[in-house]
Order: structure tokens, then sequence, then C-alpha cells
């Protein structure tokens, strides 16, 4: 994008509300954190301009709850929501990922060997495209929550896996969506290495029942926000 | 103002997500020179790792509808990921600067609550002497981790060690965009 605007930096992260790379409770990070400082490097045309995929080279896959017309075991659920930047501008036709384990806590990948079943009409994965105001929307099943060997008893919440792209390479963001009163979040090293409570919390979905559909679905509301960009400088 | 939604790991499933063919940035019929980049991915034990998604994106070739600028490799058993695309040209830096011919790499993995970030240039290319961004980098070992050696014609090399080795090992250079 050759406006001014796609040339114009982004601005820094709020304080607290980026995890580390060095999270001690969270085993995984002991031996793939960088010891050195990061080199800060200020917005070029390569952090400020970014990918746009495109629905026609990357087809949508909006609805996760069946596989060829048999639908999936589980709570049905629907997720939607709005992504933003930082200054409340809905950012359209932008290419949202999700991943996710099955209901029973399995995720359809070779690796995984939690001894819970596998369900032939749900695979996981899922692809939509932001619509003119900034929307996205997925049909799924509600995720199991799973064992992982992190320390003793340790269990991932529910949870659901986002990638979005944004506007600009420098706005790129993988996090994971969590539902509404579960009792593992308080015990879970990866959503709780988010310093600011807050910010943490925002990763929590809400429950929506303006889209929840009679004998059919309960909905969800995510809402996502990107960096945003510098003030435009105004000339004159 | 809202502030950004935080980061969260992309775990040690996110292979759901894993189509082999967007490691082929021509795959929509790019025209332009042809380059294969590949490496593998250390981690502080000197061993592979061998769940990371290794994200590529350019600015130049500008993308279009025959080239996405952007991919996405799985590194392997021995940790290696790997990469076709269009070589890149010059790009504007910040003020009059003019940057190297560079590739922007993100890795996402089990054990990364956000996505490392680093570039990848090119050995050899008169640019590199002047380039903002190396030019800033005062060691030479720690510099050349950022520049990819030739490993036959058109294919590059360019290996990356998250974390300072027991024997030294210099550790790959990582931005703070």
């Amino acid at each position: 994008m050759e406006t001014a605007r796609g040339r114009t930096p982004f601005r820094p992260y709020q304080p607290g509300t980026q995890p580390p790379y060095d999270a001690p409770a969270y085993g995984s990070t002991q031996k793939r954190h960088p010891h050195e400082s990061l080199l800060r490097l200020p917005h070029t045309i390569t952090e400020t301009a970014g990918p746009r995929l495109s629905a026609a080279q990357f087809p949508p896959i909006p609805d996760l709850s069946a596989v060829d017309g048999k639908s999936a075991l589980g709570e049905r659920i629907i997720v939607h929501g709005l992504i933003t930047d930082e200054d409340g501008r809905p950012i359209p036709h932008t290419i949202v990922e999700i991943w996710q384990a099955n209901a029973s806590g399995r995720y359809q990948h070779p690796a995984d060997q939690h001894d819970a079943p596998l369900d032939p009409n749900f695979r996981g994965e899922g692809r939509a495209f932001t619509d003119d105001n900034g929307w996205y929307r997925f049909t799924s099943i509600k995720p199991g929550a799973y064992p992982w060997r992190n320390h003793h008893n340790a269990w991932r919440p529910n949870h659901i896996h986002f990638s979005f792209f944004g506007s600009g390479f420098a706005a790129r963001l993988i996090t994971q969506m969590y539902f509404p009163g579960d009792p593992l979040l308080e015990l879970d090293p990866v959503f709780l290495s988010i310093p600011d409570e807050a910010a943490r919390n925002r990763l929590i979905c809400k429950f929506d029942i303006s889209v929840t559909e009679p004998e059919w679905a309960l909905g969800y509301r995510f809402d996502v926000v990107l960096r945003g960009r510098e003030a435009t400088p105004t000339e004159g | 103002m809202p502030a950004a939604t935080s980061s969260q790991t992309i775990g040690p499933f996110w292979h759901l997500l894993d189509h082999l063919e967007w490691a082929d940035l021509t795959r929509f019929g790019a025209a332009g020179a042809q380059i294969m980049l590949a490496g593998s991915v250390i981690d502080g034990d000197g061993n592979p790792v061998t769940d990371a998604a290794v994200e590529l994106w350019q600015s130049d070739p500008p993308a279009d509808d025959r080239f996405p600028g952007f991919g996405r490799s799985r590194t392997d058993e021995r940790g290696e990921f790997r990469f076709t695309t269009l070589k890149p040209g010059p790009v504007p830096g910040r003020g009059n600067a003019q940057q190297a011919p560079h590739l922007a790499i993100t890795l996402h993995a089990r054990g990364l609550l956000k996505g490392l970030v680093t570039r990848a240039y090119f050995a050899g290319e008169p640019l590199n002497e002047t380039d903002p961004l190396l030019s800033s980098i005062e060691d030479p070992r720690r510099r050349a981790t950022l520049i990819a050696e030739p490993e036959g014609k058109d294919r590059w090399r360019i290996d990356i060690r998250l974390q300072r080795g027991g024997q030294g090992e210099t550790e790959t250079v990582f931005l703070d965009i």
C-alpha cells in the first residue's frame, strides 16, 4: 500500500500488555528465549507494509463443525468478533486463521498423544476474512481442556488459537481465545505470562446471546485490537 | 484507547494450518529471479527446533496477484525450513537511506510467547556495507547472523540460533519492532 498511512510506523506496544520471551513458569521458554537484548529497529517499509492475502488464493473454511456434511461431536458454537486497530479503525478484508482441539481435548495432529478420542468429523482448522466493516465469524465446536507436561497435573484451559495479519508486518499477531468462567485460567502459565491483568482478561471471549442461534449453537464474541500507527504528520 | 491484544504462543499443534505449498511464494506464477532460502533453527542446547513455524515476508518485489510476498515453512525433524521466493532488490530506508536487499523472518513456536523477528540479507551485496541495520551492529559475528551465505546457484542458507550456546555460539540478532 503506497498511501502515506500505509508507510507510517506502528506505535510501540503498551507496557505490560505483551508476554516476555523468558517466562520461567512456562518450561518451554527456557531454551528458546534470547539471552541477548533485542535490537530496536525503527520501522521501514519492510515493517510498515504487509501481505494482503486474498480469499481467491486462500479459500475460507468458515465452518469447522462438520466434515463432508457429518457433524462433529461436542457443543456447537459460533465465534464472531470485530477487528480494529488501536485507534478504533475496523480492519476489513484481512485473513483470520484458527485451529483448536476437538470436544475431547485432542488435536488432529500426529504429535498429540493425549489419550482422548479423535473425531473423524472434526479437523480443527478454520480460515475467514473480515467483511467490509471488520467482522469475522466461524462456526465450530467448543474445544476440550487437555493435559500437558509443563508441571504436575497441568491442564490447558479451553482455548482456540487465532492468527491475524492486520495492515502491516509489525502488526502480526498470534494469540489464544479463552472461555468465560474457566477455573483452569488462574493456573495456566501461558495465560498468566501476560503481566497486565486487564490485558489478559481481554483474551477471554464473552457469551453473546445476539448471535446464539435457537436450536443450533451458542454464540461467543471475541474482539481483537491490532497495533495502531503513529499519528500521520500533517502538512503545513 | 484500547491497547493491542496480547500475544500467546502458537503452541506445538499449529501444523493444523500447515500447508506445505505456502513455502513456495512463486506458486501463483510470479515472474522474476527465483531463489531458495533454507536454514535450521537451533535452541540453547544446540538441539534442532523441530516444531517451529517460520514465516517470510518481503516488501520487494511488491506483492501482487501472482506474488503474495509472504510464506510459511515448518521446520522438519532436523530443524530445517526451506522457501522458494523471488530475489528482493534494495528498498528505501528511513530518510535518504537505502536498505540492502533482505527478507524479514518471523519464528513462532512452542516456548515462544510472541514471535521472534529477524532478517536475512545476502552475502556479497555491495549495499550491505551501508545498510542502516547491518551497520548498527558492531560485533562482526553477530552481524554475520543476519547474512545468508550462498549454497550453490540461487540457493542461500541462514541458520537461526535462538540462544547463545554453552560453547560460545553466537545468538542470532533478533529485532524489536
